[in-house]
């Protein structure tokens, strides 16, 4: 028995921890492959207060030490299912079954997939979520990167800088990305924009991927031979595990205010799994922050 | 602690004629990925019995990287019998590692 399991140990259910220690209450963090979350994948910080620059690794292995000394355990396990049995809750993973006074749901969010059949094993063989990871295996290739927002954007501009050629594939004309970026890449040469058009499938031989078929708005199809593809094309939040105890939005996100409450009294949702207008590391930690003192105020309340 | 490290003039010595199945873990230094995989893979080496472990830096040794078509880090390939047998990507836990080297 645990007064508080967080699921999810990124930026938020990390602070979620430390702060949940600090109140004098026991955590112990599930998560299914590390400790870190999506910022790992960041090689600059420079927008955390306080600290001018880190890496993604260094601060999250930071966060990590910070809240294993205060105590916090963590288990590489997968959450399944959580039970509200109203004092307690029983949360089933792929390694047990645990109680909990609270729950803290810091699930946050994943790159969002193409949706394509072959898609999952092309990954490593041509197709990357992530392009300051993997640019440099595409030197002098030609890769396409899919997306219209300040991801997709600026992927394009930082593989432009190695690569031999890059085509920018949207599904709109319009772009998210701000237009300073978008400005900065029309002027590279390299770069050529597939606007109005989508994916619709993905042709591989035995080196992996080896082209796309695109579909443009009228309906016609071609196909692009590329020896890379980037998907940028936003995040989606990974909690269906879930929806009967916390209120999903129409995309995934759980619904729940500044005060991470959900609609299940016990359970706090933290992060960039739950809905809000920003998504960034400090409000990440915010997040984790007003989650744990609520769980913890929660907890002295309720008579148990 | 990491896994040892293993120079390309080494590896048709050390992995494609090894006897034993063998786990290399293709990783760089800029990767926070690949730094969150490494100590697991450095678990794994400490403890393995019947196979070896490496792992390649792919910023020394870029021609080991583009012969196995290495194009996303961290990677892991398990060798046996100078072949592979076995591939995956991204950071995956420690009982998914042991699973591919059955």
């Amino acid at each position: 028995m645990f007064d508080i399991i967080i699921v999810g140990a990124g930026t938020a259910g990390l602070s979620a921890a430390i702060y949940g220690l600090r109140a004098g209450k026991s955590v112990l963090l599930f998560d299914g492959s590390s400790y870190g979350g999506q910022i790992v994948n960041t090689p600059d910080i420079e927008n955390y207060p306080g600290i001018k620059h880190i890496s993604g690794y260094d601060f999250a292995t930071g966060l990590y030490q910070q809240a294993k000394e205060l105590g916090a355990e963590l288990r590489i396990e997968k959450v399944l299912s959580i039970e509200d049995l109203g004092q307690t809750k029983k949360v089933r993973t792929t390694g047990g079954e645990y109680e909990a006074g609270a729950v803290i749901l810091a699930t946050g969010a994943r790159k969002r997939e193409l949706g394509l059949p072959n898609e999952k094993a092309l990954v490593g063989r041509g197709l990357s979520y992530c392009a300051t990871c993997d640019g440099m295996f595409f030197r002098n290739r030609i890769v396409a990167v899919n997306g219209g927002g300040n991801t997709a954007v600026e992927d394009a501009f930082f593989l432009s800088n190695y690569v031999k050629k890059v085509y920018l594939i949207h599904r709109r004309d319009a772009f998210r990305a701000a237009e300073k970026d978008l400005e900065r890449l029309r002027k590279r040469e390299n770069v050529e924009f597939i606007l109005n058009t989508t994916i619709s499938a993905l042709k591989e031989n035995e080196g992996g991927l080896s082209a796309l078929e695109l579909k443009d708005k009228e309906g016609a199809e071609r196909e692009l031979p590329v020896d890379g593809l980037f998907v940028a094309i936003g995040q989606s939040p990974d909690n269906a595990a879930f929806s009967s105890l916390v209120e999903l939005d129409e995309k995934g996100y759980i619904v729940a205010g500044e005060d991470c409450l959900t609609k299940t009294a016990g359970i706090f949702a933290a992060g960039d799994g739950r809905t809000k207008a920003v998504r960034q590391l400090a409000t990440a930690a915010a997040d984790g922050a007003v989650a744990a003192l609520a769980a913890a105020s929660y907890l002295d309340e309720e008579p148990r | 602690m990491a896994a040892e490290k293993l120079r390309g003039s080494d590896f048709e010595a050390k992995v494609l004629r090894s006897d034993l199945p063998v786990l290399v873990d293709f990783w760089a230094d800029w990767c926070g990925p690949c730094k969150m995989l490494s100590p697991v893979v450095a678990e794994i080496a400490e403890e393995a019995k019947d196979f070896k472990v490496y792992a390649v830096n792919v910023d020394e040794e870029p021609e080991l990287a583009s012969r196995y078509g290495i194009r996303s880090i961290p990677s892991l390939l398990v060798f046996k019998n100078g072949e592979i047998a076995k591939q995956s990507v991204g950071v995956i836990p420690k009982e998914q590692i042991l699973e591919l080297l059955k």
